[in-house]
């Protein structure tokens, strides 16, 4: 029973990271209804740049501070290079932009901070504590409150500031929107930048686990199925998911994947959010929109 | 160019219309079948080959997604499927020809192919990538973790059947392009004419606007599941052949998701919804990192790290792939076709 616990616990805590990651898809697909799978890119990015600049001897908080402003002009530049461009385009011609996209910036980062593996250490300690009869890991523990923390944060400020009223204006029509003058651009621009910061943290948290190298661009492929199953638009949605997907993957992997030779856990999210999408396609808090015929 | 089109009639259905391009068309198709005698033998391996088997690739993801309008981002799952079936066909059952057990790796590609399509029927649109990636990710488990695909192999590493039609050895060079050749010639006019049938005009309706396809008439869910199955049949014997014919010998890293990505380049950069496209794509992905190379031996001569020149290649593919979806979503097809009408006219008109 301990031990299910810890594995449960174990999955529930690398699921708020996921959540943290899906929270940046969510913000850009409410705001420019596009499905951004240079996310993955954009974590890489700003985790390599933290790094290369800090290994250079600039105190951490100002390697944050340059990094931040290095990712909100990265957002700003991709609003206006390429997605003013694609305006009324289809989604798919979108989300094959982003594709696009994240190769530039993948390419860019590694060709400018070069391809080797960066250890991170954020000076958070990482020693095991006993919990109520259950082995953690403080690391794990402090990186789950953080992500929690940012993305309760952040539902805050869109449910009770001006901008999340217009962010959610725009992501519900977007012409009627800017017909009672909410600057779309504007809108645009702040939630990439957003989902940028967003990005940076989840680089900083994920690449001090794993070491800051190309395998952190993955990490967009591990929070695709959180969306599906958190349904594209609800923050709620995305942090209850990002909790069920990181700990069923850890139990599936531990219970069922003894049972077929292990190593499920690389499709076995994708199966949670096949059966979702079968069975109710705008996901556990979605919005019911989901086109279907 | 060769001829006008002026006062004459046409019928538009028809393969190569005008005379002038049937000869031209003809002597094409010679010299190309003739090439083996004098080409060399990095012309066949190292550009040839890549080109035609992955042009096939990418008009099976052509034929789902251009023609479709469904995205993929597993095709090289599928490709995995058709290269591992028609290894344990080959194996398995003695004395079966090699064509014979391409076709039959194709087929139980199709089969995959239909299993992960069927969530097409309830979903569309960007969703769609949750099922192929699904498709990705489970088909590279099952061949990596299943050793008895691999004929027991512990890394899954599989090796050609003998390449030889009739008792006619093909495992030259020249061998290997002739059979590329011949394979993707057949395949492409089986696919242009569906493509003009009624058929390959219900996928284009389903793509354009599905609601009014269901209305006229057209059977959403079969064709649907046939482009997912024609699809993955093209996709399957371009794996195979990607795995014979051009390399030789592959493991199931050898179909992951960057393959994926490749073939879906090749359909994207050739121009979506276009045949000819699929291999002016395919030529283009092929010969661009070969020009890279060539540029930097002759401006850095060598000097740069093979880590920042496959980092360059990646900005410069994301670039182009940035470039057409903004300045021409038809892609290279579309650039040739504008071309060949201004040479049609020139020089009497702009």
């Amino acid at each position: 029973m301990t031990f299910f616990l810890e594995v449960l616990v174990g999955g529930l805590l690398s699921g708020a990271m996921y959540s943290l990651v899906a929270l940046g898809f969510v913000l850009i697909y409410k705001a420019s209804g596009v499905f951004n799978f240079a996310q993955g890119a954009q974590v890489l990015f700003a985790a390599l740049t933290f790094v290369s600049v800090a290994e250079r001897g600039v105190p951490m908080w100002a390697a944050f501070v340059l990094t931040l402003a290095a990712m909100v002009s990265l957002a700003i530049a991709i609003e206006r290079v390429v997605l003013t461009r694609l305006v009324n385009r289809p989604p798919i011609t979108l989300f094959l932009a982003t594709l696009g996209l994240s190769f530039v910036i993948e390419g860019v980062a590694q060709s400018v901070w070069g391809t080797q593996v960066h250890g991170l250490e954020l000076g958070i300690p990482d020693r095991p504590v006993d919990v109520l009869g259950l082995s953690l890991s403080t690391f794990d523990l402090t990186a789950a409150g953080i992500a929690l923390a940012l993305v309760a944060g952040l539902a805050l400020v869109f449910r009770y500031t001006a901008f999340g009223l217009a962010l959610r204006g725009v992501a519900d029509d977007p012409l009627a929107a800017l017909s009672i003058g909410i600057d779309l651009d504007r809108v645009y621009s702040i939630a990439w930048s957003i989902a940028g910061a967003v990005g940076l943290v989840a680089g900083l948290l994920w690449g001090a686990r794993l070491g800051v190298q190309f395998s952190l661009s993955l990490v967009v492929l591990k929070s695709l199925p959180v969306l599906i199953v958190g349904g594209f638009t609800s923050i709620a949605g995305t942090i209850v998911a990002g909790l069920l997907v990181g700990a069923s993957e850890k139990l599936a992997e531990v219970y069922l994947g003894a049972l077929v030779g292990g190593g499920i856990e690389s499709f076995f999210p994708y199966v949670l959010a096949l059966l979702c999408l079968l069975v109710r396609p705008h996901g556990l808090f979605g919005e019911r929109r989901v086109e279907r015929i | 160019m060769l001829y006008r089109h002026t006062g004459r009639v046409i019928e538009p259905s028809a393969l190569l219309p005008v005379r002038e391009e049937r000869v031209l068309a003809a002597l094409v198709l010679g010299l190309a079948f003739a090439l083996p005698l004098w080409g060399s033998d990095y012309l066949f391996s190292a550009i040839l080959v890549p080109v035609l088997v992955l042009g096939l690739a990418g008009l099976g993801q052509n034929l789902l997604t251009g023609y479709t309008g469904l995205l993929s981002v597993g095709s090289a799952a599928f490709m995995s499927v058709g290269a591992f079936a028609t290894y344990n066909f080959a194996l398995r059952v003695p004395g079966l020809p090699l064509l014979l057990s391409i076709a039959l790796g194709g087929l139980s590609a199709a089969l995959v192919g239909v299993l992960f399509g069927l969530p097409s029927l309830r979903i569309k649109g960007f969703y769609l990538i949750v099922s192929t990636l699904a498709a990705q990710f489970f088909v590279q488990w099952v061949f990596t973790r299943v050793s008895w695909f691999s004929n027991g192999s512990s890394s899954g590493v599989i090796s050609a059947p003998p390449l030889a039609i009739a008792g006619i050895d093909l495992s030259s060079p020249g061998g290997r392009y002739l059979l590329a050749l011949g394979i993707a010639l057949v395949l492409t006019l089986i696919a242009r004419n569906l493509v003009q049938s009624s058929f390959g005009r219900s996928l284009m309706a389903l793509r354009d606007m599905d609601t009014a396809a269901a209305v006229i008439g057209i059977p959403i869910v079969r064709n649907k599941l046939l482009a997912f199955a024609l699809s993955s049949f093209y996709l399957g014997v371009a794996g195979a052949l990607w795995a014979f014919v051009y390399l030789g010998t592959v493991e199931p890293h050898g179909f992951d998701l960057n393959r994926s990505f490749q073939v879906l380049f090749v359909a994207i950069i050739g121009g979506l919804g276009s045949i000819t496209g699929s291999f002016l794509g395919a030529a283009f992905v092929v010969l661009l990192p070969v020009a890279l190379d060539h540029l930097q031996a002759l401006l850095f001569e060598h000097t740069l790290s093979s880590g920042l020149l496959e980092n360059v290649q990646k900005i410069v593919f994301g670039v182009l792939i940035l470039l057409v979806l903004i300045r021409e979503p038809q892609g290279l097809a579309k650039l040739c076709s504008r071309l060949r009408t201004k040479l049609r006219s020139w020089p009497f008109a702009d």
